[in-house]
């Protein structure tokens, strides 16, 4: 039954080339409609913020970085966007791992719960740690006593970049670890390889381009992150400013040039990092 | 025979040890990071008194807060619906010079910081912008004003849709559409009955994504708005107004509030997930 071969099971009529030809004005209509809507609303603007930001030259990238704070801002950033996508890699593949092998009570709650900071507006996220960890809460008060800063401190930062970016790995492993053929594994652990051998030897290298492309979403996402940090990091100039909020200072003093400047290094590290990720996904999971 | 069974006997013991142990680091991570701080933020609008919900949504600028933030998401999420589909279509069955462009600009905003997105619409419509002298000589205000805040959203929201719509289309591909077409069905009517129903849970999966993003937008907005208390102050930039004031039992109410209808949306998400997978299985 060669039939069935076809995808979806559909008998596969041959496309006719003159049902095709013959609505071009439709099809034509639709295709300025999408390039129209998508210069207006993306390009137009992208160009202003490189044009404003490079129209002296490297004068406004320059001076921006000149300003008091600015090296430890995009630094801040920097690093503590590594440091979420190292950690979510790490926990993002093992929850992945445990809701696709393992069934435990909970387990449906959890592959919901994961989902959550897609849905949770960032500002949230942040108000919830500041009540979490805030001085007014009792356990912000302990750890305080304890020497453990976490509101208005680099730890809080991280964690509230942990918290809105944990789906973005989970989501990538997921899919690919749902497709994987256990018979590998199963050959693997009949030869004798104990259950970590067969996960590093046999399932890692499977799941690497995903843990791989997930993470450089996580960083591309922490990188520009604002609500979720704006009430967590209280902003301190050279201590906690991280990049995004620095540039929206800049923008309120009217010093557009400079935030443009330092909008377009921000925005092409995150943009060259999520078409990489594309080419290593291969466009085969959906990112969320 | 005898040291390999319990050798056997050890090996499923540990296994079954190293299973419960990744469990319980993995929910435990989930525990301390995703349900600790929704624990924390309910708590803390128990601790405030209940009545401070009542004090809180009785006020004028938090209930005109609300209102805004629902018509700005509503005219966002209805754009990027239009066109998201248009833009889906285009990507999936239209052949063209530059749609690999078209597929790479899509994907765009993911990497844009919200905050430079309100710097982008400043550059163009504030002042001294691209757009500002036309638009002042007509007397029309879309900075500080409603206007750009549906912009800056909207800009926000364009993947949502695409990302979900697009592989839908590519994968049923045209077989129902050209069949519908033979029998001699118009364009529209085509898209109305066949195509619509096919990419039905995907498109109400990016609908909902697009709304829960729309709803909790603040870099962007704050930026644009001026949030300006009673006229253009969003329900998050009224959390961020309160928390600055040191009003904090209100603005967690209302940040509760946000997140009870992020839930409600998580919900709906999780629900057209499913139908889509199912779809996916059986059909």
């Amino acid at each position: 039954m060669s039939l069935e071969a076809t995808p979806r099971g559909g008998l596969a009529i041959p496309t006719n080339p003159r049902t095709r030809s013959a609505l071009p004005p439709a099809r034509i209509g639709l295709r300025v409609a999408a390039i129209l809507y998508l210069a207006a609303l993306i390009a137009v603007p992208l160009v202003a913020v490189v044009t404003t930001g490079f129209r002296d030259g490297f004068g406004s990238l320059s001076s921006a970085f000149a300003t008091l704070g600015a090296r430890q801002a995009i630094q801040l950033t920097i690093v503590t966007s590594l440091a979420a996508a190292v950690i979510n890699a790490f926990f993002g593949t093992l929850l992945a791992y445990v809701l696709v092998r393992f069934r435990f009570p909970g387990r449906g709650f959890v592959s919901s719960i994961v989902d959550l900071p897609f849905a949770l507006p960032t500002l949230v996220t942040g108000v919830m740690l500041v009540a979490l960890y805030g001085p007014a809460s009792p356990i912000g008060a302990w750890l305080a006593a304890h020497g453990v800063h976490v509101i208005f401190a680099p730890l809080g930062i991280l964690l509230a970049l942990l918290f809105v970016t944990l789906p973005f790995v989970v989501r990538t492993v997921l899919p690919v670890l749902l497709e994987l053929d256990t018979a590998e594994e199963e050959a693997a652990r009949v030869l004798g390889a104990g259950s970590w051998t067969t996960f590093r030897k046999v399932v890692l290298p499977a799941l690497r381009p995903a843990i791989v492309g997930g993470s450089l979403l996580v960083f591309a996402r922490a990188l520009g992150e604002f609500g979720a940090l704006v009430v967590v990091s209280g902003n301190i100039t050279g201590k906690t400013l991280t990049a995004p909020v620095f540039i929206f200072q800049l923008t309120s003093q009217f010093r557009q040039p400079e935030a443009a400047a330092v909008s377009t290094v921000l925005f092409a590290m995150a943009f060259t990092l999520v078409l990489v990720t594309d080419r290593i996904l291969h466009r085969r999971a959906p990112l969320w | 025979m005898v040291t390999s069974t319990a050798a056997m006997r050890s090996e499923v013991r540990r296994s079954r040890l190293a299973r419960s142990g990744l469990i319980a680091l993995a929910l435990g991570y989930v525990a301390l990071l995703l349900v600790a701080p929704v624990v924390g933020i309910v708590w803390s609008v128990i601790r405030g008194g209940i009545a401070e919900i009542g004090t809180t949504f009785a006020r004028s600028d938090v209930i005109h807060a609300f209102y805004l933030t629902a018509i700005v998401a509503v005219q966002a999420v209805v754009i990027t619906t239009v066109f998201g589909v248009i833009v889906a279509w285009v990507l999936a069955r239209d052949r063209f010079a530059g749609r690999s462009i078209m597929n790479a600009v899509v994907e765009l905003p993911l990497a844009v910081s919200p905050v430079i997105v309100g710097l982008m619409a400043v550059l163009l419509f504030g002042r001294g912008g691209w757009f500002e002298p036309f638009l002042a000589a007509r007397g029309i205000q879309v900075i500080f004003a409603v206007p750009s805040m549906v912009l800056v959203t909207t800009f926000i929201c364009i993947p949502f849709v695409i990302r979900e719509v697009a592989p839908v289309l590519r994968e049923i591909g045209t077989n129902e559409e050209d069949a519908a077409r033979t029998l001699g069905a118009s364009g529209f009517q085509t898209f109305v009955r066949v195509t619509l129903p096919n990419i039905r849970w995907g498109l109400l999966y990016g609908i909902a994504l697009a709304t829960a993003r729309a709803l909790g937008e603040i870099g962007a907005v704050l930026i644009v708005s001026g949030a300006i208390q009673g006229q253009t102050e969003t329900a998050t930039l009224y959390v961020l107004r309160a928390l600055e004031e040191r009003q904090e039992p209100s603005g967690f109410v209302v940040a509760l509030a946000l997140a009870a209808v992020s839930v409600a949306i998580l919900g709906a998400i999780e629900i057209f997930k499913r139908n889509r997978e199912r779809k996916e299985k059986t059909g």
